[in-house]
């Protein structure tokens, strides 16, 4: 017997009821075949040797003494470095049901004790801000009946897509057009676009499973959609393909993969469908990209141009230049020249109280071809929770006041707003992206719901998972270990993001038909939108209904 | 919904014929307004010179109407004929009509002002008079003030309304006339809402929804040209489009129809001015309406056109001879209007179709949106 004074316990000592899942294990259901230890990403559990006393008393005999069982059993560790993360892979190879996490109700302790060794907190993942979100309360109230029959979803001809590029006031394209000079470059494309999310971020098979689907909506279904790199590069197969044209490129402040990028351009077949220069991201304000050593893997490493195995942190601006309107200034420029002027370039920032003062900038440079804002509630592969939870500003007020802005100079054509962060993180994927686009979009960027539904992330916003940055990713989403990325397979994900964008197409049609829309996308269509809460419908500008 | 019709024959007609016209289309129709336009006027009291101005409104007090009068003076507008309707308010649902307003003013010194310049000038004096109106509790309506144009709108069923007016004293005729029946469709009911809508020589009416309306009206009022206000009517965007189409962008009517319900990149692709087109679709995405709507609209050299927008399900028909020709919502008011037409040569225009009644009235002109148009300074 040990004595309960001498057991030692440091202040970071936790038991399972003070971690953020708890797992159940059902012995009478363990066949004790060892598949959810194995598969465990951050080994939580442990197969182990158990042994029972039974005491042990015959009265009339006048005997004591105890029995011991011995058995096998599962049992979750409680260090920090292996708490249970909640992703659910033991129940999903369990051939019993004999074992899951379950996320612990009461107040855990294990928050006080995240952050180890002096550092900070980090993981992947989004905001864990459960609940409905603005957007997820906007409706589509102004249902036009006054006049001939409805529009039917089902039959007539929609055209949903949207422009991507800087676009003349009428008299200035005519002028220009008589007189041969240059236009900016513009694209039609689909409104709802896949955000940026690295080669590096995303294993080889999510990467190339998403280029595939994405390949497959050009041209077979006719949905004209287009993907973003995020930082890092782009492989040079993909460089030199004719799938290029459906990829927006992006350059952020670590530079990383544009040597390979610019060495593939005297051989490229066709154009990027744009360049996207990432000033911010709304997960991370103000932070750069952060991609931790565990996933510089060979191939990365060779892409990016640096060594294998190292942190590699981007900062957080483009520490080159002087000040933000230089920047964008000559960054915009640049790059418009490196494609020959025949590529739309535009700037990504965080959503921010000042994202106005960045707008205004664009709208005077002629060869800012639009501006992308990602709010808070957008994901990343790393970052310090801090800066996930509680830095940024949420999308829909943002943009609205972006877009308004733009209205009030007559200008709101010229520079497509697209917006990001949350966009389909509660599964409303359409109807977030066309309350945005009523707002004043002209298109969305989606990151999350394209992991959680083309690639089946288990991430949720209770804290599920969000390992992303350590490279053990679970489903082989965000790994860049081949024993895990390889349980994913590229056609299986080519596959949903062919279902997602179909759902999605057909869902537009199911908003825009009984709004009486169909021959354009309804971009600042505000007379649309009705939210039962009066100060957010005072502040979006909209309706307020109850 | 709205009930159209538009008649522009070489022999002047009194507008209570298009009135009695409409009664064949009553049929889905509330009665609730009427709108009036008419072109290549006449009066059988006054000497009408095309060139003199002619006020339209409502001064609907005795102290609006001295105001106008005190208005009109300062600036040099002189009073050449002020047309005395017989009014018969017991038919008229309104109360506050002092006076309806027909009055001929002659031409000022235009002081070396340019056509533009004087243009601009009129419009102005409109909008200030609209403006001083709604200032003083609206007290004060003005439709039009230009050149050959009469106006005349009121709350009530057409023909009722007509009679109320003594329209039918044939003292003044026109040879175009436009009219439309209803008030508004889905905002307030406002004598500013009904159409035909009127600006520097352009005007519109149409049948149908614009669910576009805000996004259009957002980007035109940030356009910031003199004119583009008012917007009590989502069909009022309409006659702004045409007037910057055809005085800003300069371009020639058959491009009215690509800015507002443009070709799909498929059929632009095959079209002979497709790489322009896609570009001015893209700079004009704004200007996509989204009906279905039957646009009708006539020019100041009394050209009339008929545009539909490709989903409308029930299109508006256009038929006649050569010197009389009719544009209805219905098929039953171009019988009215022209009965004995040859009725095989009746045109309902669909997706593509745009059709002009050229000035001389000789033949119709059926334009297709895939065809190519003249554009000798863009194309």
């Amino acid at each position: 017997m040990v004595s309960v004074r001498s057991i030692y316990t440091t202040p970071s000592s936790l038991t399972y009821s003070d971690l953020p899942w708890i797992i159940q294990h059902r012995e009478d259901r363990c066949t004790l075949c060892g598949h959810c230890t194995s598969v465990c990403p951050v080994q939580a559990i442990y197969l182990t040797y158990r042994r029972q006393r039974m005491p042990k008393l015959d009265i009339l005999q006048k005997k004591r003494g105890n029995e011991y069982r011995h058995f096998v059993g599962i049992r979750q560790r409680t260090n920090i470095e292996k708490k249970c993360i909640g992703c659910g892979m033991c129940s999903m190879v369990c051939p019993n049901e004999a074992i899951g996490p379950v996320p612990n109700p009461n107040e855990q302790r294990a928050i006080f004790h995240l952050n180890q060794k002096g550092e900070a907190w980090k993981r992947g993942g989004r905001r864990n801000m459960p609940g409905r979100t603005t957007l997820d309360r906007i409706v589509f109230d102004r249902i036009s009946m006054l006049t001939d029959p409805a529009l039917d979803a089902g039959r007539h001809e929609f055209n949903l897509n949207t422009i991507l590029g800087r676009i003349l006031p009428p008299e200035e394209y005519i002028r220009r057009h008589t007189a041969g000079e240059w236009i900016p470059p513009t694209r039609e494309i689909f409104p709802f676009v896949i955000g940026s999310m690295s080669f590096g971020a995303l294993s080889p098979n999510m990467w190339l499973g998403l280029l595939q689907g994405v390949a497959y909506c050009n041209e077979v279904l006719g949905i004209p959609v287009v993907m973003a790199t995020g930082e890092g590069g782009c492989p040079p197969w993909v460089l030199k393909s004719p799938f290029l044209k459906y990829i927006i490129l992006q350059i952020a402040s670590g530079y990383f993969g544009w040597d390979e990028i610019i060495r593939a351009i005297p051989e490229m077949q066709c154009d990027p469908a744009a360049i996207e220069i990432k000033y911010g991201q709304g997960a991370k304000p103000g932070d750069g990209g952060l991609l931790m050593w565990f996933k510089v893997s060979k191939l990365i490493a060779r892409l990016r141009g640096v060594p294998e195995g190292v942190d590699l942190p981007s900062p957080p601006v483009h520490q080159t230049l002087y000040s933000i309107e230089e920047s964008v200034m000559k960054m915009i420029q640049t790059m418009s020249m490196a494609f020959g002027f025949r590529v739309p370039v535009y700037p990504k920032i965080s959503g921010s109280t000042s994202a106005k003062s960045v707008l205004n900038n664009l709208v005077r440079n002629p060869y800012a071809g639009g501006m992308l804002i990602d709010g808070i509630d957008g994901g990343t592969g790393a970052a310090y929770n801090i800066s996930l939870d509680a830095t940024g500003h949420p999308i829909a007020s943002c943009l609205r006041e972006c877009y308004l802005d733009l209205v009030a100079q007559g200008r709101q054509n010229e520079i497509p707003l697209f917006a990001a962060g949350g966009i389909g993180k509660n599964g409303n994927v359409t109807q977030n992206g066309m309350a945005l686009i009523m707002l004043g979009a002209s298109g969305v960027h989606i990151g999350k719901y394209i992991m959680q539904a083309t690639g089946g992330c288990l991430g949720n916003e209770m804290g599920r998972c969000n390992v992303c940055n350590t490279g053990i990713c679970p489903k082989g989403i965000t790994s860049q270990n081949e024993k895990l990325f390889r349980r994913l397979d590229p056609d299986d994900v080519a596959q949903r993001v062919a279902d997602v964008f179909m759902s999605i197409r057909t869902e537009m049609k199911k908003i825009m038909a009984p709004l009486g829309r169909s021959q354009s996308l309804p971009i600042g269509m505000s007379d649309a939108l009705g939210i039962n809460d009066a100060d957010a419908a005072k502040r979006l500008q909209i309706r307020y209904i109850c | 919904m709205c009930r159209l019709a538009l008649k522009s024959a070489d022999t002047p007609f009194s507008p209570y014929e298009i009135l009695t016209a409409m009664e064949a289309m009553q049929e889905g129709y509330d009665g609730s307004g009427l709108g009036l336009l008419l072109r290549g006027v006449g009066f059988t009291d006054f000497n009408y010179q095309p060139d003199q101005i002619i006020l339209s409104g409502i001064a609907h007090t005795e102290a609006a109407l001295q105001r106008l009068n005190s208005f009109m003076g300062a600036r040099g507008y002189e009073l050449k004929y002020d047309h005395a309707m017989e009014v018969d308010s017991s038919l008229i649902e309104a109360r506050d009509r002092f006076k309806y307003l027909i009055r001929v003013y002659k031409v000022p010194n235009r002081d070396g002002l340019s056509r533009d310049q004087f243009e601009d000038q009129l419009m102005q004096t409109r909008l200030t008079l609209r403006k001083d109106g709604e200032d003083h509790g609206g007290d004060l309506t003005v439709f039009s003030f230009w050149p050959d144009v009469i106006m005349i709108k009121e709350v009530g069923w057409p023909l009722q309304i007509g009679n109320g007016l003594g329209l039918n004293d044939n003292r003044i005729k026109a040879r175009v006339i436009m009219a439309q029946g209803r008030q508004n469709t889905n905002y307030g009911i406002n004598l500013y809402a009904c159409h035909p809508f009127f600006i520097q020589g352009i005007s519109t009416m149409t049948n149908g929804e614009n669910t576009a309306f805000v996004p259009i009206k957002e980007w035109l009022i940030g356009k910031n040209i003199p004119g583009y206000t008012g917007y009590q009517s989502d069909s009022e965007v309409f006659t702004h489009i045409l007037h910057y189409v055809t005085r800003k962008l300069h371009l020639p009517l058959a491009a009215y129809k690509h800015i507002i319900t443009p070709l799909k990149t498929e059929e632009l692709d095959v079209h002979p001015q497709g790489d322009f087109l896609k570009g001015l679709r893209t700079s004009c995405r704004r200007l996509i309406i989204d009906g279905p709507n039957a646009v009708i609209a006539t020019l100041a050299d009394e050209t009339c056109m008929l545009v539909m927008d490709h989903k409308k399900m029930r299109p508006a028909t256009v038929g006649g001879k050569p010197g009389v020709w009719a544009i209805a919502s219905e098929m039953c008011g171009i019988e009215a209007i022209v009965p004995d037409r040859d009725t095989s040569l009746d045109f309902q225009p669909m997706r593509e179709h745009t059709v002009i009644i050229p000035p001389d009235r000789k033949e119709l002109v059926i334009w297709s949106q895939s065809d190519p148009f003249t554009l000798p300074q863009a194309a």
